[in-house]
């Protein structure tokens, strides 16, 4: 595949590898977060965890944004989802996240509930207008990457008059979570391999607050193997030259100023909400995105009554310390005995691009063989 | 098993069709003949090696480029004996059709029926029909069941595959699974793929001819090359460890699978075969498999090795990675 | 979720929607955010959307730099 197999050469792989290692000192700790689940799921489906030095630590980030999704929202969709009039229309990746007492919407599928896979909002829309006695609910899931689909889908709604379509907005913003790991007290990290995609719509100067209030260098970066490896090179280079800038390996998609339109049209179709809550670390304000008052009509929140509880995570989970960098995935007691993928107890793994899902996918052979 | 209801996930092939099979019908069923839940069983009598087996298909939509349930249904249910090294004898066929179904239609699956069953060289020999209200149904279920003569050349069994073993696959995977996620129309993707659908029996006679030195043969359906890489790895306590880049991919195929977020080992295939042969026999398999038609794009993919825990690994040019067992269910009806 | 794949523009059907090849596979998408983009065109695209087009040149630089290590370790072998 063009623009794909190129960042994929093996020989220019290990080489990089080799240029890492240069860049460290024997040792040396370093603690680089890579904050996108893109790069979490990229890191362990091609094992590039093999072809870092020893002294280069990746930590897992919260930029996972099915994982982030708090239990007490996975009930309100499941709530929504089981109305009999109701079609409720999500990304594949949402349905067997676990809500309290685990129920999944795919449970509420099994039993009945009319819930479809969609891979665009516009779909949904389409369903929308292809079905006029359903009400079709859009679960509107992700960051800053995928809020300008569901925006767009609002305003293509309005415009077509579709009134038996609306929106359960989950979208979060990706900086506020960044201030929020960056605040926790025990915050450990030295770097930040930063998001790509989200990058596109949102450009490279939402991080510039990251360097100059918290001396962190950041580095944009694609989401093939030799992507990763450049980027992680990139930031190693800013440390030892003692450096906290914003810099951009995903340039041939990436821009400094981001997609104007998509980020108009998330003007437009969204307001900030005061805060939101995020799985594993609290509420956090200005974090989440809302439906605009222009668009109240289509706001699923407003037009269906949900439980909106807050549920506690199960005390064994442990998605807040991986999602904030703080615990790796085998270090959660209950990983891969009471939360495996076909059982989940946490978000983390459950979405394909969750750290524990990805490690247990593709990794837990290292650290089984390494035990045995 | 503590969940009240079936669900998609039940019947993807992955592991919760393993906990299903295992938890409840082997539970309930148990006999030695069904224990080693292999693609047939092996019954007989004095001194009569048969291997029977039978298969349901619910695929939608029913016609998809490539084929058709009835295809699926005749190949499928051939293809289960000629893993297990069986010729087959007959076939039965069952059909469960919806009040309101066109004869048309259900003439042209029968049709092609045949014609699958002539390319195989067995007959339906008999069969069974109920009709149930609009709505039971959803146009047309069929279940085929075969008989076959057990090749006394094949040396068959999960018992007999030792470390060193390769492991090869006849062609091109996941391109059923694509091809009928296509014709379901609702993705807004198309490409030019059909079903694999085929008899394998040239293939697996081909490698009967080695004896003792083949080891164990199965068509990867549902759940993919990855799901049957397991089954091999679990039943012979071993790792296998695949060359990632050797597993043969159409790419456009690979697209579809990257556009859909679906990883192509997962994705079903109705007319490739997974072998394993002893290192000795490696080359000369490959050969074998090759000089037939549907064999062209044979790949050597990878080896069983010892291993504290039996896994599947796949080697990637920067490091290796496992192949887990199937979660979930990606693509449902797909056969 | 993060999923985005290169593809290219072969034709663009009206204002918003763009149909794109992707090593074979053809998908209709739309190019609500990338409205410039033309026939020949490489585009990434995200949940039926075109999100950015790809600058080739940046393409071709990035893996130069990426290619720096390798070509650093082949003049002194």
């Amino acid at each position: 595949m063009r623009y794909v197999d190129e960042y994929r050469d093996g020989r220019a792989a290990h080489a990089l590898a080799g240029e890492l290692r240069e860049l460290v000192e024997p040792g040396q700790n370093v603690k680089l977060m890579e904050v996108c689940g893109g790069h979490t799921h990229a890191i362990y489906r091609h094992g590039l965890d093999a072809l870092l030095p020893p002294e280069v630590e990746l930590v897992h980030g919260p930029g996972c944004p099915v994982c982030v999704i708090p239990m007490g929202r996975v009930d309100d969709a499941i709530s929504i989802a089981e109305r009999p009039e109701v079609t409720f229309a999500s990304f594949g990746d949402m349905l067997r996240v676990p809500g309290g007492r685990r129920r999944s919407l795919l449970e509420a599928k099994a039993r009945g509930a009319d819930v479809r896979t969609v891979y665009s909002p516009l779909d949904a829309l389409a369903i929308a207008q292809r079905e006029p006695d359903r009400e079709v609910v859009f679960f509107g899931v992700g960051f800053e990457t995928t809020a300008p689909a569901t925006a767009l889908t609002l305003l293509r709604a309005r415009e077509f008059g579709v009134r038996n379509f609306s929106l359960f907005c989950n979208h979060v913003l990706i900086g506020p979570a960044l201030r929020a790991i960056l605040d926790s007290p025990d915050v450990d990290i030295d770097g930040f391999v930063g998001p790509g995609h989200v990058s596109t719509v949102i450009g490279t100067r939402p991080y510039e607050f990251v360097c100059r209030e918290y001396r962190r260098p950041v580095v944009v970066s694609g989401f093939e193997p030799n992507d990763i490896l450049q980027a992680v090179a990139m930031l190693l280079r800013q440390l030892r030259e003692g450096r906290a800038e914003v810099e951009n390996e995903y340039g041939r998609v990436v821009r400094e100023e981001g997609n104007p339109e998509a980020l108009a049209a998330i003007d437009e179709a969204f307001a900030v909400r005061e805060d939101f809550e995020w799985r594993g670390l609290g509420a956090i304000p200005h974090s989440g995105l809302r439906i605009a008052d222009a668009f109240a009509e289509w706001d699923a929140e407003l037009r269906f009554e949900v439980p909106g509880e807050r549920i506690e995570d199960p005390k064994a989970c442990r998605c807040g310390d991986v999602l904030r960098g703080r615990a790796k995935p085998w270090e959660c007691t209950v990983f891969g005995t009471a939360c495996t993928p076909e059982r989940p107890l946490g978000t983390c793994m459950v979405s394909s691009e969750g750290a524990c899902a990805a490690y247990y996918a593709y990794g837990r052979h290292t650290r089984e063989q390494v035990s045995a | 098993m503590s969940d009240a209801v079936i669900t998609l996930a039940d019947g993807a092939g992955g592991k919760a069709s393993r906990k299903l099979v295992e938890g409840l019908f082997l539970e309930e069923l148990r006999n030695p003949m069904l224990e080693p839940l292999g693609d047939a069983a092996i019954v007989g009598e004095n001194g009569t090696r048969i291997a029977i087996t039978t298969d349901s298909y619910v695929v939608r939509p029913l016609r998809f480029p490539g084929g058709d349930i009835g295809e699926l249904a005749v190949n499928g249910t051939v293809n289960d004996l000629a893993v297990s090294g069986a010729s087959p004898l007959a076939l039965t066929a069952g059909f469960v059709i919806e009040e309101g179904f066109p004869v048309a239609e259900l003439r042209a699956i029968v049709a092609s029926m045949a014609g699958a069953a002539t390319v195989a060289g067995v007959a339906v020999a008999a069969g069974d029909t109920k009709v149930v209200e609009r709505g039971a149904a959803d146009g047309l279920f069929v279940t085929t069941a075969g008989v076959g003569l057990l090749d006394l050349r094949a040396v068959l069994g999960l018992e007999h595959v030792r470390a060193g073993d390769r492991v090869l696959v006849s062609g091109g995977i996941a391109e059923h699974g694509i091809a009928v996620m296509i014709a379901r129309g609702n993705l807004g993707l198309s490409l030019d793929v059909r079903s694999d659908t085929a008899s394998l029996l040239p293939l697996t006679d081909a490698l009967c001819s080695l004896g003792p030195e083949l080891r164990w043969m199965r068509d990867p359906t549902r759940g993919g090359l990855a799901t049957t890489l397991n089954e091999l790895a679990a039943g012979a306590g071993l790792s296998v460890r695949i060359e990632e880049q050797a597993i043969p991919v159409r790419d456009d195929v690979r697209a579809a699978c990257e556009l859909l977020g679906i990883d192509p080992l997962y994705v079903a295939n109705e007319g490739k075969l997974v072998a394993v042969v002893s290192p000795d026999a490696a080359d000369e398999a490959l050969a074998l498999l090759r000089a037939q038609p549907l064999g062209a794009n044979t790949a050597l993919i990878g080896e069983l090795v010892e291993d504290t825990q039996p896994f599947v690994l796949a080697q990637t040019p920067f490091g290796t990675r496992i192949v887990d067992m199937l979660v979930g269910d990606p693509l449902p009806r797909i056969c | 979720m993060c999923l985005g794949i290169p593809g290219q523009v072969i034709e663009r059907l009206g204002d918003e929607l763009a149909r794109i090849d992707v090593s074979g596979v053809r998908r209709d998408v739309s190019v609500a955010f990338t409205p410039e983009v033309e026939p020949g065109d490489w585009v990434l695209i995200h949940v039926g959307f075109a999100l950015a087009r790809i600058d080739e040149e940046e393409a071709r630089a990035t893996l130069e730099l990426i290619g720096e290590a390798l070509a650093a370790e082949e003049a002194l072998a």
